[in-house]
């Protein structure tokens, strides 16, 4: 017990500076945290505009399928009817096969399959987690527009808006409002999914990490120091969500 | 464009209007032959017991409800051919619904000014001056900023009332407007709507009111089954019905 107690208390200083060591080791010397912050800031531009791609994808993919799912059986056969249908098909085998493969997959064959001698990796990545953010967001989407009242959209169409006017000023705002708290999850994954960057040699926060581990053969450190930055995007993410949505629920009271 | 209407003259022209559709193997005819002729500045109320195809009549007016037969003629336009571009023709035929279909992420102000501003190409200022002139006439000028939620349900048909006349429309079409209301709010909407009737507004009315019916109507008809039953001036159905069916009717609801 005494022989124990007097080891820890020998041990913990030593501990302590080797942790010093450590730290200076991993993020100081050769400006090593360097790789930690070019890294964040590409994984906060994919993240960025990986989420503007989804967004946009993923409106267009619901008015799509929601328009479908509304309206099929009650329009007159004709060119309108049969473009919807094709694009209710090219919708629906979009959602499948990007839900239905990983994002790591998808990453690679865009990065070596579909743009074979691009430079620009970053625009790869970010088409690669826009198109698979689309898909996720179109179903969220989706189940906005289909929970807002019909009466609604007969209210729109009866001042005299067409269709898609009815959905970009009465339904779409209405929706999105509904399905926030989703669509907040939704990006809080993104962020992390873009992890998987580094698979296609995009040296964002999780690779620049990985990096100082392979130079200093330490990796307790900056690996810790990954995931507590990734912890500090989502927790301040999360916060602005929650303010955004009580603003949203206060004007309307 | 309406400058050039008579009083009097046909609006809205309806032949053979019939909606047929299947439900579950049994064919359903909501509408079975509708013919009538809506004129400028008449107050046309529609009554009869529920299911008889009343608001699916109202609702085909401005092709909310497809119908599958039969035509529909607007200020000389035929809405239901399909070359019609029915939007323009909506923005001239107002609609109030029995549960107002306010829209809830906008003001009362911005409830009234979307339509104009975006379709008729209004300034903000323009749209609003008017918008606020409308909430004037029906005692509402100081809820502008409000929102829907933030209002009784009397108040928002009476705002819904001057969303539609925002866009000046030729005829209003009211679909049980005072149907969904508490009963001490029936009577500030139908205030309203006598007064609109007064202006001059050419409307078509469901309704279960059937003191509106004989104080403000000029034209009643009364349907069942998806058929006009019988139709003439409040005097003739509510004092004199002929037949059978609007008897049974009158006797359950007057």
């Amino acid at each position: 017990m005494g022989m124990l107690a007097f080891r820890v208390s020998l041990a913990l200083p030593a501990r302590l500076a080797n942790l010093k060591d450590q730290f200076y080791i991993n993020f100081i010397a050769d400006d090593r945290y360097m790789y930690l912050v070019r890294g964040l800031w590409m994984t906060l531009r994919i993240t960025f505009f990986a989420v503007l791609l989804g967004i946009a994808l993923g409106v267009v993919a619901a008015i799509i399928r929601s328009t479908y799912d509304k309206n099929v059986d009650d329009m007159r056969p004709g060119i309108g009817k049969a473009i919807l249908k094709i694009l209710n098909a090219i919708v629906k085998l979009y959602l499948t096969i990007i839900r239905g493969t990983p994002v790591v997959v998808q990453l690679m064959i865009t990065y070596y399959v579909i743009f074979q001698s691009s430079t620009n990796t970053m625009l790869v990545a970010v088409l690669a987690f826009g198109i698979n953010s689309g898909a996720y967001v179109a179903e969220i989407i989706r189940s906005g527009i289909m929970s807002i009242d019909n009466g609604q959209f007969e209210a729109g169409r009866s001042l005299g808006f067409n269709y898609i006017q009815t959905m970009w000023y009465i339904i779409i705002p209405q929706a999105l409002k509904n399905v926030l708290p989703a669509l907040a999850n939704e990006f809080i994954v993104l962020v992390k999914e873009t992890s998987v960057s580094g698979y296609v040699g995009i040296m964002d926060l999780t690779r620049g990490g990985d990096v100082i581990r392979s130079r200093t053969f330490v990796a307790f450190m900056p690996l810790l120091a990954v995931a507590g930055i990734y912890l500090i995007i989502v927790i301040i993410f999360s916060k602005l969500v929650s303010v955004m949505e009580r603003r949203l629920r206060n004007s309307e009271r | 464009m309406s400058a050039d209407l008579e009083k009097n003259d046909v609006i809205i022209s309806v032949k053979n209007l019939a909606k047929h559709y299947k439900n579950k193997k049994t064919e359903i005819h909501a509408l079975d032959g509708i013919t009538t002729d809506i004129r400028r500045g008449e107050v046309l109320v529609i009554i009869g017991p529920s299911g008889s195809g009343k608001s699916t009549f109202l609702r085909s007016l401005n092709l909310l409800e497809r119908p599958t037969e039969g035509t529909i003629t607007f200020e000389g336009v035929d809405i239901t051919a399909p070359e019609t571009d029915i939007n323009k023709l909506r923005q001239k035929m107002g609609m109030v619904f029995q549960h107002f279909n306010l829209f809830p992420h906008l003001t009362i102000m911005d409830n009234m000014t979307l339509a104009p501003r975006k379709l008729l190409n209004m300034s903000r200022e323009d749209a609003e001056a008017k918008a606020l002139e409308l909430l004037a006439r029906v005692g509402l000028q100081d809820r502008a900023d409000a929102y829907p939620s933030q209002l009784s349900g009397g108040q928002k048909q009476r705002i819904a009332i001057v969303r539609a006349l925002c866009m000046s429309p030729d005829v209003l079409l009211f679909d049980e407007p005072t149907s969904a209301l508490d009963p001490e709010m029936v009577g500030e909407v139908l205030d309203v709507m006598k007064a609109l009737a007064k202006t001059g507004m050419t409307m078509a009315v469901v309704t279960h009111e059937m003191g509106f019916a004989k104080e403000v109507g000029t034209r009643v008809i009364f349907m069942d089954e998806g058929v006009i039953v019988e139709e003439g001036t409040p005097n003739e159905i509510f004092d004199n019905p002929k037949n059978e069916r609007l008897q049974a009717f009158l006797a359950k609801v007057l």
